[in-house]
């Protein structure tokens, strides 16, 4: 264990925005993408489903 | 089988002099771009004397992908491309008429007006000769994988821009060794392996470029 | 009998689709663990650099990062080589898949290279020849993924972006080594990002517990990417309707 304090921890020996920089930045892009790429899987499956809701509801007015 | 080739080339050749005003727009582009460097530099010549080769093979690179969207344009709209696709003549040779056509049209007089321009920045006489020779060696490479990116981007909407996107990256090989050469004869060392290194890029390019052009007409075309 | 493995069974997006749907979980946890064991070892085991002081901990992002870019992109190299070859359309949405990632680790790892510049050679941006190769491969990156945005027919965009990516890969060494050349002919090889003089077997140990964390997160993003990639190509089949009406 190399970091007496958490202040200490923070500041990194002097280099804390280079390090919290380039973590932060890599953090925040890992995670934007993550969510992106979630939201863009359940948007699709809505939209399919809606729209397969609205072929089938299609058909049943077709039949009776 | 290479009547076919005269053929091709002459047919091109004849259209672009008809047509003269696209192969001046490349030509004019070139100078004009070159002359830009040392009003946006300042005029010490010792800096142009630096960037001098830089810049004129920058302004090759760019003014040879400019006339790139030319190569298949003409023939993809009125469907001679697809004839030529169709023909039973192997279809690498037909492209690599097209490309020394655009070569002739776009490549070669950018390699004859380049020493011109190379005076403007003070480069020794030497040093223009060795200009001449790497942009000789470097300018056809530009059309051969130019020719890739012509082929795969073909009537597409914005594939003027979308041909440097794809296109530049592949550009910056022979960038670096043209420069290079001339860099390497005015710092007193020897510019042959830089021109050796040219000559490296152009033969495999001459043997795969058109056929990997062929390849991406057929997709763009089906 | 002998082992009659269909290979191509699960090369359709009909039985892939599932498959895929059951490992993401198990790929994204695994990220997750590694990634926090990693820097768990990274911050709080791995000593301090004497030359470098406590700068050097961005390597443990910044190598997996830059690897992870050029791994990618033979692996998305090689799928859309393989759809433009066998007409597999699942290997180009493969690729298609692979490319954001590789893009966003291609550009983490510039990012990441000059904040880690900075405090080591005093400037954000030197003309390294390894940064240099990476901002290229960003552009190849860049052009791939903007040929297929460019071409609406789906058959066209995948055997375009294909014979695209294998040019593309070809290249790549190429463009190293002329990279290289032309870095150390310039101003001599004097600024090479020293990964610490000899690697302390803890930092070694982190580093590679975070290049195999970016391995899982990758796969699982690329995985859940792939997925939407499939359900848009293939929207009006009845496999789709059948996932979509499962909710899966």
């Amino acid at each position: 264990m190399n970091w007496g304090s958490a202040s200490e921890f923070f500041a990194m020996g002097g280099h804390a925005f280079y390090v919290w920089g380039s973590y932060g930045v890599t953090t925040v892009f890992m995670v934007a993408e993550v969510v992106l790429v979630v939201r863009r899987k359940r948007t699709i499956t809505q939209r399919l489903g809606r729209m397969l809701r609205m072929r089938i509801g299609g058909k049943h007015e077709a039949q009776t | 089988m290479w009547a076919v080739f005269q053929c091709v080339v002459r047919r091109d050749l004849t259209l672009a002099m008809r047509r003269r005003a696209d192969v001046l727009t490349t030509l004019f582009f070139f100078v004009i771009v070159v002359s830009l460097f040392p009003l946006g530099v300042g005029p010490e010549m010792d800096i142009l004397r630096m960037m001098g080769a830089g810049v004129v093979w920058v302004a090759a690179l760019l003014a040879s992908m400019l006339s790139l969207g030319r190569m298949f344009s003409a023939d993809y709209a009125d469907g001679t491309l697809e004839q030529m696709v169709l023909s039973p003549q192997p279809l690498t040779l037909l492209v690599l008429g097209k490309v020394l056509s655009h070569w002739l049209t776009s490549g070669l007089p950018l390699v004859l007006i380049a020493p011109l321009l190379g005076i403007q920045f003070g480069l020794s006489t030497q040093a223009l000769l060795i200009l001449v020779m790497a942009l000789l060696l470097g300018t056809p490479v530009l059309s051969l994988i130019g020719a890739v990116g012509a082929a795969l981007t073909l009537g597409l909407r914005g594939g003027g821009v979308l041909v440097s996107l794809l296109v530049l990256p592949l550009y910056i090989p022979v960038l670096i060794f043209g420069a290079g050469a001339v860099d390497a004869s005015m710092s007193g060392l020897a510019a042959q392996a830089h021109l050796a290194l040219l000559g490296a890029f152009l033969a495999p390019a001459l043997v795969f470029a058109p056929w990997a052009t062929g390849w991406a007409l057929r997709i763009s075309l089906d | 009998m002998g082992l009659n493995l269909n290979w191509f069974k699960y090369s359709s997006p009909a039985t892939f689709y599932p498959l895929a749907g059951k490992m993401i979980p198990y790929f994204a946890g695994l990220a997750v663990v590694l990634t926090v064991i990693g820097l768990y070892l990274g911050f709080f085991v791995a000593p301090t650099d004497f030359k470098q002081g406590e700068g050097y901990r961005i390597i443990f992002i910044h190598v997996p990062a830059a690897w992870m870019s050029m791994l990618i992109y033979v692996v998305m190299a090689v799928y859309a080589g393989v759809g433009l070859v066998f007409n597999t359309r699942l290997s180009s949405l493969m690729a298609y898949a692979l490319a954001p990632t590789g893009a966003m680790f291609t550009f983490l790892a510039l990012w990441t290279g000059a904040l880690w510049g900075k405090p080591m050679w005093g400037t954000w941006w030197v003309w390294d020849a390894r940064l240099t190769s990476e901002l290229i491969l960003l552009f190849l990156y860049i052009g791939f993924m903007s040929l297929r945005a460019a071409i609406d027919d789906p058959r066209r965009a995948a055997r375009a972006s294909g014979l695209l990516a294998i040019v593309g890969v070809i290249n790549v060494p190429i463009i190293y080594k002329s990279v290289e050349w032309w870095n150390t002919l310039h101003q001599g090889a004097t600024v090479t990002i020293s990964s610490g003089t000899s690697m302390e077997s803890t930092m070694l140990t982190a580093m590679a517990v975070m290049v195999f964390a970016f391995w899982m997160y990758t796969i699982a993003v690329v995985l859940v990417r792939v997925r939407c990639e499939m359900l848009e190509a293939e929207q009006h089949t009845d496999w789709v309707a059948d996932a979509v009406r499962e909710g899966k």
